[in-house]
């Protein structure tokens, strides 16, 4: 009972510990976001990347995402003779949350894990190291680089994903009736309004800022060690998943305030 | 004769276990001191103290008349650009050429230098580890030596008036080690800078040591002595570095 109650507070001591450390890792590196030199270079080549890393997966999942939800959901409304309002139920889903979490889900899985690795064998080969003692600021090239373009990048792949989840819902109605693009659209555009669309944004924009700076913290504070590098990485998708489902939580409180649904 | 580096009664542990226990030593200006020692005694984390890589628990470090211990931030940056390091591996950027390694360190610290004088810089300090052909290669195309002395050229463009090397020769065949040896020394002599070589390598310790070797043992210095003191010494310890 004892060593239960021990181990338990000890776990809970690591917990809060690196949570703290999050914390002002994530001020230091908001700071450097700030201070300078402005690597336009490191930045233009990080978003390059994550783009060409993620695009194609983004487009498939975000097509069968609002092709399926669209399949699954059409029964239902045809037995209240509703189906007009299928494309609306549809934006609404994907633009409020399927679009930002399953975006941002694959970004955790792609980009996180990917920063956690790179950053990981860099400072088990020294290479950090070597930027700190020659007063480079790696805090300022190598980590706020990459979360300042995971930040601007993910919302916009998750607009992308919206687009392409839209797509799919229009294939999927088309399969049982046909329907005009222009009439889905304006069916679709009919029932969302800007407290759908605003938070979604937000939220996505923190989604970003946490994918990056998850995976970079990770890789940064990896142990001496090849299999820390693995393990970095892998603790970078846990972490980082796990942050887009509490912020998501955060998320839709903060907004049942404001608008009150 | 000035110092560049003081320690005094210097003292790490991580966690339970004492690494540095109570050490001591000073550079002169213009010197090269090798430190001898088995592996696991402390002595990347000596090097890595006096840089803030790990910070110490008790004791004084001056570097150049300053406090290290003392410093902050942007006062750190600037003492650490006067203070070279070279990696045991070269710690080379993977994702940058030689050029773009070499070029790294200038353009993050001085932003007023031009395109012309940074090639220069960097044409400099290849020619003076003999590497002026790997411009263009990626860290990956490099042998271990090579990789060592870019390393080296990395540290030599800041014109740093200290050099702290660990093990520069470890892992390397015998020539390419006495080579890398003579261009530790070669560097001294051109660049007037000040050195502290952590070595395994015998032979390195007495090229490059102008001044004493240092024997490290269980977080402490045993002993120091010229090299031919040290290798004629009847102490089974000492001695058995020396075979
Ligand atoms: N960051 C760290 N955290 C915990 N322990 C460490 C850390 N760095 C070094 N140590 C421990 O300190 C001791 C001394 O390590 P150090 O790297 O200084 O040895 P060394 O004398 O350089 O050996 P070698 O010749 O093999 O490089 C080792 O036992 C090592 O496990
Ligand atoms: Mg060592």
């Amino acid at each position: 009972m004892n060593m239960m109650l021990s181990k338990i507070t000890g776990s809970l001591n690591t917990f809060f510990i690196e949570v703290g450390n999050i914390l002002l890792f994530t001020v230091n590196v908001v700071k450097q976001l700030f201070s300078g030199p402005f690597e336009h270079k490191e930045l233009i080549k990080q978003g390059y990347q994550i783009g060409n890393k993620t695009l194609p997966l983004i487009a498939i999942t975000g097509f069968i995402m609002g092709l399926v939800l669209s399949l699954q959901s059409r029964p239902v409304l045809v037995d209240f003779g509703a189906q007009s309002l299928l494309p609306g139920m549809i934006a609404v889903s994907i633009i409020r949350e399927i679009g930002p979490v399953i975006t941002a889900l694959l970004c955790a899985g792609k980009i996180s894990s990917g920063i956690g690795a790179e950053l990981g064998a860099m400072k088990v080969t020294e290479q950090l190291d070597a930027m700190e003692v020659s007063g480079t600021k790696p805090l300022n090239f190598v980590v706020a680089s990459r979360v300042l373009a995971t930040t601007l990048l993910v919302p916009i792949l998750v607009f992308f994903a919206d687009a392409v989840g839209l797509l799919g819902s229009f294939v999927a109605v088309n399969m049982h009736e046909s329907m005009s693009v222009r009439l889905f659209m304006s069916q679709a555009f009919n029932s969302l309004s800007f407290s759908d669309v605003i938070p979604a944004t937000i939220k996505s924009v923190f989604f970003g800022f946490f994918i990056g700076l998850i995976g970079a913290y990770k890789g940064y504070h990896t142990d001496k060690g090849t299999e820390s590098v693995g393990i970095s990485a892998n603790s970078a998708v846990v972490t980082a998943s796990l942050v887009i489902f509490i912020i998501d939580l955060i998320a839709v409180q903060v907004s049942d305030i404001i608008y009150g649904f | 004769m000035e110092n560049v580096i003081e320690i005094k009664n210097l003292k790490k542990a991580f966690g339970e276990k004492d690494v540095l226990k109570d050490v001591s030593m000073v550079l002169p200006r213009g010197k090269n001191i090798a430190i001898l020692g088995e592996s696991g005694t402390g002595k990347s984390v000596l090097a890595k103290c006096i840089v803030r890589l790990i910070e110490a628990d008790s004791g004084e470090i001056c570097v150049l008349g300053k406090d290290i211990l003392g410093v902050e931030n942007e006062e750190l940056d600037e003492m650490r650009k006067k203070v070279g390091y070279l990696f045991q591996g070269g710690a080379l950027y993977d994702s940058m050429t030689v050029k773009e390694n070499l070029e790294f360190p200038i353009r993050r610290t001085q932003e007023s230098k031009n395109k012309k004088e940074v090639a220069e810089m960097v044409e400099e300090a290849l020619e003076s580890v003999g590497l002026k052909d790997a411009i263009n290669k990626m860290p990956a195309e490099l042998s271990g030596g090579m990789k060592k002395r870019i390393g080296l050229a990395r540290t030599l463009i800041l014109k740093p008036e200290i050099i702290l090397y660990d093990e520069p020769t470890t892992g390397l065949d015998p020539v390419t080690s006495g080579e890398i040896s003579e261009l530790i020394l070669r560097v001294q002599e051109k660049y007037n800078t000040s050195s502290i070589i952590i070595t395994h390598d015998i032979k390195c310790a007495r090229i490059t040591s102008s001044e004493k070797l240092k024997l490290m043992m269980g977080g402490k210095f045993y002993v120091e002595g010229t090299f031919k003191e040290l290798s004629e010494s009847d102490d089974k310890k000492v001695s058995s570095y020396f075979t």
